[in-house]
């Protein structure tokens, strides 16, 4: 049996502690690391550097959408995630994306809607108090983390440019800068990443605008600047670095679905009865847990079941 | 040459098994808190890394044939069923951590797995197909067996190969690039074959007696 050896840190606690607690760790481990890489096949994952994201946020409020689960070690999140932009293993952003710029940082939200606007990451962090949400986050991959993230619902900074009543969609554009993503390399995904809800979608309170997690401004590896937090659907409806918000009145095309048709669909709401081709979704792994968890519909969140009310799921996967 | 052998056997033997080792050292890590470890999801980790060994082993094994012929290593041969026998082992840890950790053991989520996802198909057919070279991997079978039987018999670690390379790209989401390399290896590997085969072919219908003008 495994046995996870990191013990629960409450969230205050964590901010500078892991900062030199890593750093010290990598300089043990520097030279184990490198043999460690040789017999494992595959390259280990390096310790983060925090310099961007590690700002402790001032003014968090609790949140009574938060789940009152066990959260992810803050290590195993920063550490363990997909990030194409910043290459396809899981322990590679964590280490590419060490050095990404992410100030400034505007987001432009157009299309159909009354009053376009470019906002700055600054501005965005003022609209509202931030919040503390504890979600489930269920990759379409198979397993699962729960996450404290820091940020306030979406419909907070859609509202800023009055939505026309045409707009039907929401289309997210990521950042897709070569220069410093070296994951974007062609044939993996059409960049930049894409994704897209439909608007009341969008305006559900759950969906988040993200600009930090455990208390602090979003490590690179995360999405920083601002990423979006959709806890009902599978991890990769949550697009990172943020850089465009387009209301449109058709259904947005999307990177995954564009990829591969039919394996992601536009909704991909997590759903354990409707199984990805190659694998099933029934079940999950929760970091940290030696058994599977069953997939809970909707990830657990059964207030969104009213958006999809007379929908074939199955169909419209 | 031949006086070394036994050294080089016990060498090459000691190296096969540093990968497992190094996965049990960190396993060990992981659950005593220590570093590097297994990372945030161990158990795929150990899925992985079994997974690669096994196709790793499974390239060298098929690479000893030519590298002797290319290098003029005839010894090499002598080496050919221990990397054999050890890509089957890893094959053999590589299954268990499905079963283990993915199926729990559960076994008619196991059969439904491997009927229903296609690289667990591929992947069982290449595991399979080890499992007959594992068992006449002795000179005994070999005796047994009659050289050219056996020879014929041993064939189907291309099978195999092949059938890894597809489990691998079935496998993966979006990024081809280390199946692809594999898939690179065995073309490259079977294509020799296919060269030398044509090659003494040709050189044998050459030395063929013309037929005679009756
Ligand atoms: C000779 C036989 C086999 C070889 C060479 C092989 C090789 C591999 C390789 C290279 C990987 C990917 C490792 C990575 O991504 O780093 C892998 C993953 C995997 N293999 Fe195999 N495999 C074999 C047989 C099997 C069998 C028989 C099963 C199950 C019945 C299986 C189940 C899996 C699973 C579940 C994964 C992980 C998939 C994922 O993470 O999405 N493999 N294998």
């Amino acid at each position: 049996m495994l046995i996870r050896k990191t013990a629960d840190i409450p969230a205050s606690e964590v901010t500078p502690k892991h900062w030199y607690v890593n750093r010290r760790k990598f300089i043990a481990g520097a030279s184990a690391l490198g043999a460690a890489a040789l017999v494992s096949g595959y390259d280990l994952m390096s310790e983060p550097e925090h310099a961007f994201g590690g700002t402790a946020i001032p003014g968090i409020q609790k949140s009574n959408l938060s789940t009152t689960e066990k959260e992810t070690p803050y290590k195993d999140v920063t550490t363990y995630n997909n990030y194409y932009e910043f290459g396809t293993d899981k322990s590679e952003p964590a280490e590419q994306a060490k050095n990404f710029r992410t100030r400034p940082w505007t987001v432009t939200i157009d299309g159909l809607v009354a009053k376009p606007k470019t906002l700055d990451i600054d501005a965005i962090m003022k609209l509202a108090a931030p919040e503390e949400r504890i979600y489930r986050h269920r990759c379409v991959e198979g397993w699962s983390i729960v996450v404290p993230w820091i940020g306030f619902s979406l419909s907070t900074l859609l509202k800023q440019v009055e939505p026309l009543g045409k707009a039907k969609y929401v289309k997210f554009t990521t950042l897709g800068d070569g220069k410093q993503m070296p994951g974007l390399r062609p044939g993996i995904l059409d960049w930049p990443y894409r994704e897209g809800l439909r608007l009341d979608e969008a305006m559900q309170r759950l969906t988040m605008i993200t600009f930090g997690l455990y208390g602090e401004l979003l490590p690179n590896q995360n999405g920083a600047q601002l990423r979006l937090t959709v806890p009902w659907k599978y991890g990769f409806k949550s697009g990172k670095s943020i850089v465009k918000i387009t209301f449109t009145d058709k259904q947005p095309d999307t990177a995954w679905n564009t990829a591969a048709p039919n394996e992601y669909g536009f909704y991909s709401n997590v759903n354990p009865n409707v199984d990805h081709p190659r694998w099933s979704q029934g079940t999950e792994r929760r970091l940290g847990e030696f058994s599977k968890r069953k997939t809970l519909m909707f990830n657990g969140y059964d207030e969104v079941a009213s958006l999809y009310s007379g929908m074939d799921l199955k169909r419209n996967f | 040459m031949n006086k070394y052998i036994r050294w080089i056997k016990l060498g090459l033997f000691v190296l096969c098994l540093v990968p497992v080792a190094g996965l049990a050292w960190l396993y060990y890590n992981t659950t005593h808190g220590l570093e590097p470890d297994l990372g945030a999801n161990p158990l795929e980790y150990l899925t992985h890394g079994t997974g690669t060994w096994t196709i790793n082993f499974i390239m060298l094994t098929l690479c000893i044939t030519p590298a002797r012929k290319l290098l003029g290593m005839p010894w090499l041969i002598q080496m050919r069923k221990m990397l054999g026998l050890f890509a089957f082992f890893y094959g053999c840890l590589h299954f268990t951590c499905w079963l283990w950790f993915d199926k729990q053991f559960i076994w008619s989520d196991m059969g439904a797995d491997i009927l229903k996802r296609k690289f667990v198909t591929a992947g069982m057919v290449a595991l399979a197909l080890m499992l007959p070279l594992a068992l006449t991997s002795t000179t005994w079978a070999i005796r047994k067996m009659g050289g050219k039987r056996w020879q014929a018999l041993h064939r189907l670690i291309y099978v195999t190969g092949i059938a890894a390379v597809i489990h691998y790209i079935w496998l993966v989401k979006a990024d081809l690039k280390a199946p692809l390399q594999y898939a690179a290896i065995v073309a490259v590997l079977l294509g020799y074959r296919v060269f030398e085969w044509a090659r003494k072919r040709s050189a044998a219908s050459a030395n063929r007696p013309a037929p005679q003008a009756g």
